[in-house]
């Protein structure tokens, strides 16, 4: 008898402020309406996905001191957004980038377990660390958090969050009419915190929700945040998408596990992947080298260069040869507010790199950016995309993915009508939800069972 | 007992013949303290979705203005500044934003108005959670802003202490001060989101394919604002709403509170016991918001009352008697507490309209039984009377409430830049 084949995991992101999300298509609808985000949610749920995701960002990003226009700009706020889809799906999970630095933990808790309880069991917080002081000017705790202290806060703010929904087991509420007592025990709620970052102390007024906690996402490929995942994270949100590269992290994440006394199959791997389709694998190259000119305009390459250079490039020709001038190697000024920033950590490097890269190819600014940016993850028919998705997953260098459609709000449906069928009938996908609660698509435990097994096994 | 004072403010002040707006505020089981306890509640339901789906949409049958939704950042308390212990009373609650939020796709027409505690949130946060729930209502989004002088609360958060107090000190100068410094942070708060929503043009997304620009960033604006307690910078990250700005509301009691209803809302909940009192109230609140510079603006004044309503006045105070029984005490409020009918109530109503309440919100003491009896008993006499709307006539809640979609302010300014 064969091995069954490990089942899939699917998620959507919604396109939101990026650089991949194409405006200017003219299938491309409003990226704020809510009409658009329960097309989506619908159409994942159609597909039988395991959640749908919302990203987040708390100060508007800026280029040279001015902010950035060229891509999406403006986004709901997480938490309303998904209430309200809670309303219009049934049983898709329900998850949203939430950070740990800008927020309070009793406020968070309290927002998790009103959204898990509104939801019937959905919730799921993708935890995020930004610390910088250029968001932190839109906050009361004004200005930033020492960059070592953003995982330290992170973690301590998860741990807090987590006594907070721990404060009630489940059984407290009675509401026996004849006796007059609503509450079993005065107390329920009571917690205790004193930490470095938190010393809170009182009652959590949220009785436990139906998943008890929400399910924990992580982003962040660091060291640190890789043991950070390792350690508290039911999933994981890798970069990498590419085979090799996907095996290597797979394995190097789980193989954190063991020392924290957990199983590979509690922590999943879960890479954002982008797609293009066409009815032939020919068709569909096609489509993705338009959809790179599309995402990749002048305006955007040039800006794309001074993430690197650190200058103002505005003088420069996108369709003419790269800047001969060096970056400038000083603290980064010119662009505010991106992660991209943060990936060039040796511009001198990576700028004579390009120069011998286009001179070979030559490649105009416009070209080298759009030959060396990220290339769509799965471009091809739906039978290629799909054979080629659950190649990854058997093959261990993921178990699933975050697909990223470009295009707004209908992008993911012709993936769900002709790539998801193709996976089930590999029998590599859920044909139908099998549960009501995230933790029941994504096949983790119940919080409550993992304290009795805990319980059980001290 | 009352005459008709000319008004020298602009609408909506009091006029015999202006639409009377009517909101109901909804909390667990309903205001009595032993609501729970009553065959019409569902006491074991208050956490869910389903709960509070029917509730809504039961207030929208009535075609009433708006519902708030109470909320707090500590458990409910009989005892003015404490946590009580007591077991007896519902305790627990679901942050009221996402109830909003949550019940917002299912209804069409009704206005959506959560309790947002301002002494322990992010104004930024809240700024677009609200300009959100506007998006996911198109149009029907509210607040109502509170402040929050526990001390149990103040330590869920660890960021700020508040000394302890009891209700009698109340008129104590260390207790006023307390007071009027977390009422003028509210101010400061309801500024900054108002300033957020307005951080953005409505045009400001262009979509312009010609010169590869998404949005004309010189109709995004930094709000840069300063205060005592803290600063925010802006823009918002979420597009100005459809209402513009949704609409700001508070519960005043006092001369503190009015002074922040008349700078910073657009409606102000009060708790007149009788006519007499009403006016008084309202002309109040009218000379703060002359001194606040905003006389020109309309600025709804609506009546708090707890209601009992039966079709007999004897089987509605025999049901508060019954209901004070459950709870061993008889039950006081901040506002007062009609039981009777809702012929009764409509006069009642009608009477304050004439001391110059523009409006009333409504406190069900049991949601099951109180609730339909206002959407079911009160809104078809109102009705009869001419009071009240045969249909919903405008597709926002600014609309319902014959609010204009205010002016952008940054949008003034640089149009004269």
């Amino acid at each position: 008898m064969s091995k069954p084949r490990k089942q899939i995991h699917l998620a959507a992101h919604f396109p939101g402020v990026n650089n991949t999300t194409v405006w200017s298509d003219p299938q491309a609808g409003s990226h704020i309406e809510f009409g658009s985000f329960a097309h989506f949610a619908r159409t994942a749920e159609r597909a039988k996905f395991d959640f749908l995701f919302l990203a987040e960002g708390l100060r508007l990003r800026e280029q040279g001191g001015r902010i950035y226009d060229l891509d999406v700009v403006g986004r709901p706020d997480t938490f309303t957004v998904l209430a309200a889809l809670a309303a219009v799906t049934e049983r898709i999970g329900l998850t949203g980038t939430i950070n740990s630095t800008f927020n309070e933990p009793y406020e968070v808790a309290r927002q998790f377990a009103s959204l898990d309880h509104l939801s019937g069991g959905r919730s799921a917080w993708n935890v995020v660390t930004s610390w910088d002081a250029f968001t932190g000017e839109n906050f009361r705790r004004d200005g930033f958090l020492p960059q070592e202290e953003r995982y330290s806060r992170a973690r301590e703010f998860l741990a807090t969050a987590g006594e907070l929904l721990d404060s009630w087991q489940g059984d407290e509420i009675v509401a026996d009419r004849a006796t007059g007592t609503f509450l079993r025990d005065a107390r329920a709620g009571s917690f205790v915190h004193k930490g470095h970052h938190f010393d809170i102390h009182g009652q959590f007024n949220v009785p436990r929700s139906p998943q008890g906690r929400p399910v924990i996402f992580q982003a962040g490929d660091s060291e640190e945040g890789r043991e950070f995942a390792a350690a508290d994270a039911d999933a994981i949100f890798s970069r990498y998408s590419t085979f090799e590269e996907g095996r290597a992290f797979y394995r190097d994440v789980k193989g954190r596990l063991p020392k924290y006394g957990r199983s590979p199959g509690q922590l999943l791997i879960l890479p954002a992947a982008t797609f293009v389709l066409g009815d032939t694998d020919a068709e569909a190259a096609e489509l993705a080298r338009e959809v790179r000119r599309q995402q990749v305009s002048g305006a955007t390459a040039i800006k794309h260069l001074e993430f690197v250079w650190n200058r103002d490039l505005s003088a420069y020709d996108p369709d003419g040869p790269l800047p001969d001038i060096d970056p400038d190697p000083g603290e980064h000024t010119v662009a505010r507010g991106r992660a991209q920033v943060r990936m060039y950590r040796d511009p001198l490097t990576t700028a004579r790199e390009w120069r011998e890269l286009a001179a070979a190819h030559k490649w105009s600014i416009r070209d080298l950016v759009i030959e060396t940016g990220n290339r769509q993850s799965f471009v091809g028919s739906p039978a290629t995309v799909a054979a080629t998705i659950d190649d990854f997953v058997q093959g261990d260098a993921a178990d699933g993915f975050i697909l990223v459609p470009h295009v707004t709000p209908g992008g993911l449906d012709a993936f769900a009508d002709t790539v998801v069928p193709l996976l089930q009938e590999r029998g590599a996908f859920r044909a139908d939800y099998d549960g009501t609660t995230l933790r029941d698509h994504l096949g983790l435990a119940h919080p409550d069972a993992d304290a009795a097994a805990e319980r059980a096994a001290s | 007992m009352s005459s008709d004072i000319p008004s020298p403010y602009p609408l909506p002040a009091s006029s015999p013949n202006a639409p009377l707006h009517l909101a109901v505020a909804l909390d667990g089981a309903g205001w009595h303290p032993a609501a729970w306890r009553e065959p019409t509640a569902r006491p074991r339901e208050l956490l869910t979705a389903r709960y509070w789906q029917d509730v809504v949409t039961e207030a929208e049958r009535g075609l009433l203005d708006f519902v708030t939704i109470e909320d707090s950042l500590g458990p409910q308390s009989s005892h003015f500044t404490e946590p009580d212990g007591r077991t007896d009373q519902v305790r627990g609650r679901l942050d009221a934003v996402l109830i909003a939020a949550r019940v917002a796709p299912l209804t069409r027409h009704i206005g959506l108005v959560p309790t947002v505690v301002a002494t322990h949130t992010e104004p930024f946060h809240l700024s677009k959670a609200i300009a959100t729930l506007d998006y996911v209502s198109t149009g029907r989004a509210g607040l109502r802003v509170q402040v929050s002088a526990r001390r149990n609360e103040a330590a869920h958060f660890g960021r700020r202490a508040i000394p302890p107090f009891g209700i009698e000190e109340l008129d104590t100068p260390a207790v006023r001060e307390l007071v009027t410094g977390l009422f003028d942070e509210a101010a400061d708060y309801v500024e900054v989101v108002r300033r957020l929503w307005d951080s953005w043009e409505d045009d400001a997304e262009i979509r312009d394919v010609a010169t590869g620009r998404f949005i004309d960033r010189d109709k995004l604006h930094y709000i840069d604002f300063e205060g005592r307690h803290f600063s925010v910078k802006g823009p918002s990250i979420t597009p100005r709403p459809p209402q513009g700005q949704p609409v700001v509301s508070a519960l005043a009691h006092s001369d503190v509170p009015f002074r922040l209803v008349a700078r910073s809302a657009d409606i102000g909940y009060v708790t007149p016991h009788d006519g007499d009192q009403a006016r008084a109230i309202v002309t109040g609140i009218r000379a703060a918001q002359e001194a606040a510079g905003r006389e020109r603006e309309p600025l709804h004044v609506f009546g708090d009352l707890v209601v009992l309503l039966d079709d007999d006045a004897g089987a509605a105070r025999a049901r508060l008697e019954r209901l004070d029984g459950l709870a061993g005490t008889p039950y006081i409020s901040d506002a007062k507490v009609f039981a009777g009918t809702p012929a009764g109530l409509a006069d009642l109503l009608l009477e304050w309209r004439r001391a110059g309440l523009t409006g009333f919100r409504l406190r069900p003491a049991v949601i099951g039984h109180d609730l339909p009896a206002i959407t079911r008993g009160l809104v078809p006499e109102l009705r009869r009377r001419g009071a009240f709307r045969d249909a919903y006539e405008a597709r926002t809640l600014r609309g319902l409430l014959g609010l204009a979609r205010p002016a952008n302010r940054y949008a003034a300014t640089s149009a004269t830049a």
